[in-house]
């Protein structure tokens, strides 16, 4: 995986495949504790300890398509490159939390990426399943709910293609007033 | 939280009006499902769809149903998406790119005609004999 985006949107996937109605995905990069910390947190069918334990391991899988799975591995993999750890909570029908953490700044964490692609794509795919993201940065925020915009569309289709991409404006103009309101204020 | 202004949603509302009806009655010209497993994120896939978001806002098409999907266990053949038009049976096509699912959309998608030097196989998912 290229970057960051791109692993929340695979993990995010697998809530899906584990019949989340609701994910959760929150980012907060925090400079204080100079950590990035990405969570996901879906109300999916969960694990039971023991496939929870082996979760982490690429040759387990819950699919019968072939005998890995690559996906959690992968991001712990990118965890670990930046000095940091996944963590994995579950339990059966009680939904799964993933933690990642990874030392902001670190030379080998990768970028952020394309998170608007991300978002309109599992909201494309999936207009049934509520998606919460919420992007912090230090002492900013960005949020988007897509309850909140069901409400808004008062019966239209979330995933019509306007939609879609006033929605994808609407967070890169987000994400990018962030990042704006945190420059440092002096240059070296 | 992103609001939506009263215009854009005026906007979309006017637009979509028409589009709509054709959701509830259920019928649409083509599915197309992008495979978003690991092995297609890791290959592409998310480019792929967005290639089509942007094919379907641009030509303001509604009745084309995208989705997405799993991995299909071809994963060395990724990213792929399977076109099913109306009536006909499902085509999976593998190695895309956003160059290739452009001709895809335009000639099998619009203009039912399949692309098949880039198709796997025609009518591989049916099960229900």
């Amino acid at each position: 995986m290229r970057d960051l985006s791109l692993h929340i949107l695979d993990i995010a996937e697998n809530s899906i495949e584990a019949r989340a109605a609701r994910i959760e995905i929150r980012l907060e990069e925090n400079s204080d504790l100079g950590l990035l910390i990405l969570e996901i947190i879906d109300d999916g069918v969960g694990m039971d300890e023991e496939m929870a334990n082996r979760a982490l391991d690429p040759f387990v899988t819950t699919k019968t398509t072939r005998r890995f799975g690559l996906g959690l591995p992968l991001l712990d993999q990118a965890a670990r490159a930046a000095n940091g750890r996944l963590t994995l909570e579950s339990k059966p029908g009680g939904g799964t939390r993933v933690r990642a953490v990874f030392e902001l700044g670190h030379i080998d964490l990768k970028p952020l990426g394309d998170i608007a692609q991300t978002l309109a794509t599992l909201i494309m795919g999936h207009p049934e399943v509520d998606i919460i993201y919420q992007h912090k940065v230090d002492r900013s925020k960005y949020a988007l709910d897509t309850r909140e915009i069901k409400a808004q569309l008062a019966g239209l289709p979330i995933e019509s293609p306007e939609v879609i991409s006033v929605l994808k404006k609407n967070i890169k103009e987000g994400l990018d007033q962030l990042r704006r309101e945190n420059e440092p204020r002096q240059s070296h | 939280m992103p609001k939506l202004t009263l215009e854009e949603l005026a906007k979309i509302r006017e637009k979509t009006k028409r589009l709509t009806t054709i959701r509830e009655g259920g019928e649409y010209r083509a599915k197309v499902c992008v495979h978003m497993g690991t092995c297609g994120i890791a290959a592409g896939a998310r480019s792929i769809m967005n290639a089509l978001m942007k094919e379907l806002e641009e030509r303001a098409l509604g009745d084309v149903l995208l989705t997405n999907s799993g991995c299909a266990g071809l994963c060395s053949r990724e990213p792929m998406a399977t076109v099913e038009v109306a009536g006909q049976a499902p085509v999976k096509y593998v190695d895309l790119t956003e160059k290739k699912i452009k001709e895809i959309f335009e000639k099998h998608v619009l203009g039912g005609r399949i692309v098949t030097e880039y198709a796997l196989g025609i009518g591989s998912e049916k099960t229900d004999f």
